[in-house]
């Protein structure tokens, strides 16, 4: 397992404080439900960030960590349509609910190919919903301009989540070496394109 | 100039000696929490003059305390592989120089507390003497259990803190304390737990070696529920805002889940991370109660 350096201590505290900032300051004003579901994202992002800082890389060989991996794009898009189509709020809860638990169940099937799929799937919606509603509210004119950080920051956490997740399923998009040396960045990156859109829309 | 540079390298060293004699890292922590207890007290209670005189007096009461406890502690540091490295045990300081500035420092925070608010100084004496006579030389190689006391003198500085800043003993003081108390021993028992066999060969009972384990970590995962729920209501108490409530309830999540996570499938790394995350997660509580008053 490739050894966590101090340039990527840095990194993930710097995202750690930025997901803080986001959670004590920048989600307030919204109703409980949105504001629960970002605390969610923002929340495992701080505490994921710590605990790579305190226990370095091997915490990634964690069963947890697909669940984890999958439950920041799932609540931060359930945030987005409470947010910006109520109209879905329901029955995307139910898609993310399944999801995380078709997730939670497919760890233990043999052979991986399903477990594959219910990922893909869902990591792919989540990830489809951050990258492409900011952009379509943008082009709407129903938020700011800024706003369109969010679809970037959605697109970063779609290929973090991919990589990570597709590694613990067994299937590496790259070298498990060359993700870790992504993954700080990529994270700060991510949490920095949230925060910043967020800020702007 | 010889004689200048020799001079100086000696009371460089001298310093050095002194300096890890008084473990500024818990010290710093339990400093803060003082300041954070200060602090939550709010203006306009808070002048930058007494929040200096706090923070001189915490820090030599709480800095004496510990070199008085590495005098008491000096034989076992020297059977123990963590410890033997210490500036006692290594003859790096003489045991009347280290019993002396220990007193010394101890006398003049104890001493400035108590000028500065009687029941400050009273709650900075109880904390002191809680810390080196019950818990360090009574308790501590008697029985297991003495990491209560060790929790009781870790949350006198905050208590203290708060104490100073609204001149009365309050619930919030309390909780906030309280909150320490159980704090403690999931910060003391990972570490029983990961130096066990040192533990054992300086013949100090701890919880793993008498209690097993497997009961340890259930311990630990209480206790930090307690510490959680105690800093959370705590904190509510002192009116913090909705957004810092919610970092503290992420950090606290965070908490729970390793302590959960080490129960259900205990080891050594796990246990490791626990130990850190409880220190990073009570500091990022005091640095949350001091934010919160700017």
């Amino acid at each position: 397992m490739k050894k966590i350096t101090s340039p990527n201590r840095i990194l993930l505290l710097l995202t750690g404080l930025l997901a803080a900032y986001q959670i004590a300051i920048g989600i307030d004003g919204l109703s409980i439900f949105v504001i629960t579901s970002y605390m969610v994202a923002f929340g495992v992002l701080l505490v994921a960030g710590l605990l790579l800082i305190i226990l370095g890389f091997d915490v990634l060989n964690s069963p947890i960590v697909v669940v984890v991996s999958t439950l920041i794009p799932l609540s931060l898009s359930m945030g987005l349509v409470s947010q910006y189509l109520p109209n879905f709020e329901l029955p995307y809860l139910v898609f993310a609910c399944i999801g995380l638990l078709a997730i939670l169940i497919t760890r233990y099937v043999r052979p991986t190919k399903i477990a594959t799929i219910v990922l893909a799937i869902v990591h792919g919606i989540a990830g489809l919903l951050i990258a492409f509603l900011p952009l379509n509210l943008v082009l709407r004119k129903e938020v700011a301009p800024g706003f369109i950080f969010v679809g970037i920051g959605g697109i970063l956490i779609g290929i973090g989540g991919l990589l990570l997740s597709f590694l613990r399923v067994g299937k590496p998009l790259l070298p498990a070496r060359t993700i870790f040396s992504l993954l700080p960045g990529l994270l700060l990156l991510m949490t920095a394109s949230f925060v910043l859109g967020m800020a702007l829309g | 100039m010889f004689k200048t540079r020799y001079i100086l390298t000696r009371l460089r060293s001298k310093l050095r000696t002194y300096w890890s004699l008084i473990k500024s890292l818990q010290t710093g922590l339990l400093l803060l929490t003082g300041l954070a207890g200060y602090m939550s007290a709010r203006c306009p209670v808070i002048t930058w003059k007494t929040l200096l005189a706090l923070a001189g007096s915490l820090f030599l009461a709480i800095s004496g305390s510990t070199v008085l406890n590495m005098v008491h502690d000096r034989d076992i540091d020297a059977i123990m592989k963590r410890t033997c490295n210490r500036p006692l045990p290594q003859n790096r300081i003489g045991v009347k120089e280290a019993t002396a500035f220990g007193i010394g420092i101890s006398a003049i925070g104890i001493g400035w507390a108590l000028i500065l608010e009687p029941l400050y100084g009273l709650v900075v004496f109880v904390g002191f003497f809680t810390d080196v006579v019950v818990y360090t030389m009574w308790l501590k190689r008697c029985t297991a259990l003495s990491v209560i006391w060790g929790g009781i003198a870790g949350g006198m500085p905050v208590l203290a803190g708060r104490v100073l800043g609204t001149g009365t003993i309050d619930w919030v003081a309390i909780l906030l304390a309280v909150g320490v108390l159980f704090w403690i021993p999931t910060h003391i028992m990972t570490f029983n737990l990961r130096n066990k066999t040192d533990y054992m060969q300086a013949g100090v009972p701890t919880f793993p070696s008498i209690y097993g384990n497997k009961t340890t970590h259930i311990v630990i995962a209480l206790s930090s529920i307690a510490s959680a729920i105690a800093m959370g209501i705590a904190s509510y108490g002192i009116g913090m805002t909705w957004g810092y409530l919610r970092v503290l309830i992420v950090l606290s999540a965070g908490l729970l889940l390793l302590a959960s996570s080490s129960l259900l499938r205990p080891s050594e790394r796990l246990n490791f991370g626990l130990f850190k995350y409880a220190s990073v997660y009570m500091m990022s509580s005091m640095v949350l109660v001091l934010a919160e008053t700017f």
